[in-house]
């Protein structure tokens, strides 16, 4: 078994949809592990990030937590693929660029309709720190791949990682379902 | 000695996104434990100032778990602002593909998450405790929760061509009808489905019996509970009424009109988490402490809609004597419960002559400021507030989503734990096994929050208040 390879998966700023259509591969899921281990990953446990051959990121760099993540799957990663729209583009996760963060906070926090008379947005050191604006992956770091959609068809995810689990590359002009939202 | 601070820092699980503290005093013990979540995306504001008819499109990608009850949630709220009521068979089309959502939450909750646990055991090799280590073990079962997922999927799938974050559904009803090869095809996979639930079922119920000490005694605070029911009191996923009950089973509000939630329920913000804490407002933020999901469903209902989730409703009313069932080991069988009525409603749909007709659509326009909506998520009820200007701008936004309003129970549980098992700043494996323990039991959504599958490593790290590392122990 000395050619089987090691995926893994990573959710950053993201709402899980681009994962939960991972699992939409259903049953096929039993094939790719026929070809690889998925080594790290929500569905798996594993502490630290290993070497891989193949990483899946869901999400947009949102924080100082996310940017040190992301630097750290790039260095083990040899293929980093930037996992759906908020990945590939910020999609959902970018629409708070828009607006100063302290007023998404405080909209959030401070000025809720249903808040009582205590209210504070979160600041504790124990907290990540959001960054101003959310970026996609490609601006912190080198992206090997992307599979767009919001999320990604299971169809499209099943067939990149059985290309690039038999060593070839996808050819998403090919990929009918391919496309961004 | 100084006054210390444990830092948990749960690594898959809900990686990236939750952590928790545990504060010391200065003898030793624990004084405050704290569970933070790390997670925010903002929607309340940057949906300021769009068209009131984007939100079905836009809040579904709060949770790719439960997209479709805010695609409902939001919908109702749009209805609202526009005065109208879906058709007979728009309503037939939600409740599909609402039921779909439910089922195929359930079923992840409990054959890729817990089976593993149950099935393995709880102390089996991390590596294969998950579905993958479920497919070696016993690969007929893994592919049996594997294929209800997908059966709970494709009710979205037949119906709008997409599973996650549907389009479709609009207001006034849905934009695309069901075929009659689809109706046929999903009618299908009832017997299936069914045995499948079936099968989960009595694993549960094994596992109750040969661990019973266990599961009566876990994490067994009362709360109060809240969720929808019909109007005589019949547990409802789709629409219907708020009801609250207190942890006697004493009905403390019924027959509550979601669009009042207001009256019912506030929440406060704290520094330390990025999810608030809601409580009921009545009995103020100490005392109204709720619980919602299957749990606070079974325990707020008088009755399932259907027959063979009835009768498991009956053995799971026994249990505490009729009265709520707080034990949080519970969620497990709630869960599975749920999963018979969805398969079994579903069937119901399906057969009704209305459900492939094309009239699926009613038309309107803006009429009112504002909208309120809410539905059921498969972690609990769900509100979605909008108040729009002439124009059908929104001016404002207010979204109360399921897993925040277990998060002070969630708080307290770990709380509990903490207490019961730090004694001094010495840190013991088993304290990280209770407290694991203790979070997982609400199978807490934090990316609607964030979701997740297989069990935490975790990462204690004792420091004082120097920041000094005194002790850390890791379990992977
Ligand atoms: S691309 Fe879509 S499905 Fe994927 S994380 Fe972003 S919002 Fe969710």
């Amino acid at each position: 078994m000395k050619n089987r390879k090691k995926i893994a998966t990573v959710w950053l700023g993201g709402c899980s949809g681009c994962h939960m259509s991972f699992l939409d591969i259903d049953e096929r899921i039993l094939d790719i592990i026929q070809l690889a281990d998925i080594v790290k990953s929500p569905i798996v446990d594993q502490k630290e990030f290993p070497y891989v051959d193949l990483a899946l990121v869901e999400g947009s760099v949102t924080c100082d937590e996310h940017l040190a993540e992301i630097k750290n799957i790039r260095a083990k990663s040899k293929m980093l693929i930037a996992f759906g729209d908020c990945a590939v583009m910020t999609n959902v996760t970018g629409m708070r660029n828009y607006f100063p963060l302290n007023e998404v906070l405080d909209t959030s926090y401070v000025n809720a309709i249903s808040n009582d008379e205590g209210g504070e947005s979160p600041s504790h050191p124990c907290l990540m720190k959001l960054n101003d604006k959310a970026v996609p992956l490609q601006e912190v770091v080198t992206v090997d791949f992307v599979i767009p959609g919001c999320p990604p068809d299971a169809d499209t995810i099943f067939y990149v990682l059985q290309e690039f689990l038999n060593d070839r590359t996808p050819n998403l002009s090919t990929a009918h379902k391919l496309k961004y939202g | 000695m100084d006054k210390q601070t444990l830092h948990i820092n749960p690594v898959t699980r809900i990686e990236g996104h939750a952590r928790i503290t545990i504060e010391l005093n200065e003898q030793g013990s624990v004084q405050n434990a704290t569970f933070h979540v790390n997670e925010f995306r903002g929607f309340e504001k940057f949906c300021e100032g769009r068209m009131y008819t984007e939100m079905p499109t836009i809040t579904p990608r709060i949770c790719g778990i439960c997209p479709t009850s805010h695609t409902l949630a939001s919908v109702k709220a749009c209805e609202m602002i526009q005065g109208i009521q879906p058709t007979y068979t728009a309503h037939l089309l939600r409740k599909l593909m609402h039921i779909g959502q439910n089922l195929s939450s359930h079923a992840l909750s409990f054959f890729h998450l817990s089976a593993p646990d149950l099935l393995l055991g709880f102390d089996s090799d991390p590596i294969k405790r998950n579905i993958v280590g479920l497919a070696e073990a016993n690969p007929d079962l893994a592919l049996k929760g594997i294929r209800l997922r997908k059966f709970g999927q494709e009710l979205s799938e037949r119906i709008t061509g997409k599973k996650i974050h549907i389009k479709g559904i609009v207001p006034g009803g849905m934009a695309f009808p069901l075929t009659e090869d689809n109706r046929k095809a999903l009618l299908h996979w009832i017997p299936e489905a069914l045995e499948t639930v079936n099968t989960g079922l009595s694993i549960i119920k094994c596992f109750h019996e040969e661990h019973a000490e266990m599961v009566q005694s876990f994490a067994t605070a009362p709360t109060l509970y809240m969720g929808t029911v019909g109007p005589d009191g019949t547990h409802e996923l789709y629409d219907g009424k708020l009801r609250f009950v207190d942890a006697e089973g004493a009905i403390l509000e019924d027959q509550i009109e979601p669009q009042s939630y207001l009256n019912y329920i506030a929440e406060r913000s704290v520094n330390w988490s990025y999810l608030k804490y809601p409580y009921y407002k009545p009995l103020g933020i100490e005392h109204g402490i709720y619980r919602v999901g299957p749990l606070a469903r079974l325990n707020i209902a008088n009755r399932m809609k259907t027959p063979l989730a009835q009768q498991e409703f009956e053995r799971f009313k026994k249990i505490n004597g009729g009265k709520p069932v707080h034990g949080t080991f519970y969620y497990h069988y709630a869960r599975l419960i749920e999963a018979l009525n969805d398969i079994e409603e579903a069937e119901k749909i399906l057969n009704d002559p209305k459900v492939t007709s094309l009239h699926i659509q009613h038309h309107g326009q803006w009429n009112y400021e504002e909208g309120i909506g809410s539905s059921e998520a498969p972690r609990g009820t769900l509100f979605h507030h909008y108040i729009t200007d002439e124009t059908g701008k929104l001016k404002k936004i207010n979204l109360l989503i399921a897993t925040g309003q277990n998060n002070p129970s969630m708080n307290r549980s770990i709380l509990d734990v903490a207490k019961q098992y730090i004694r001094s700043e010495q840190l013991s494996e088993g304290m990280l096994n209770r407290v694991e323990a203790a979070i997982r039991c609400y199978d807490p959504c934090l990316s609607c929050s964030t979701h997740a599958i297989g069990t935490m490593p975790m990462i204690i790290e004792l420091k004082n208040n120097k920041g000094a590392l005194i002790q850390k122990i890791e379990r992977t």
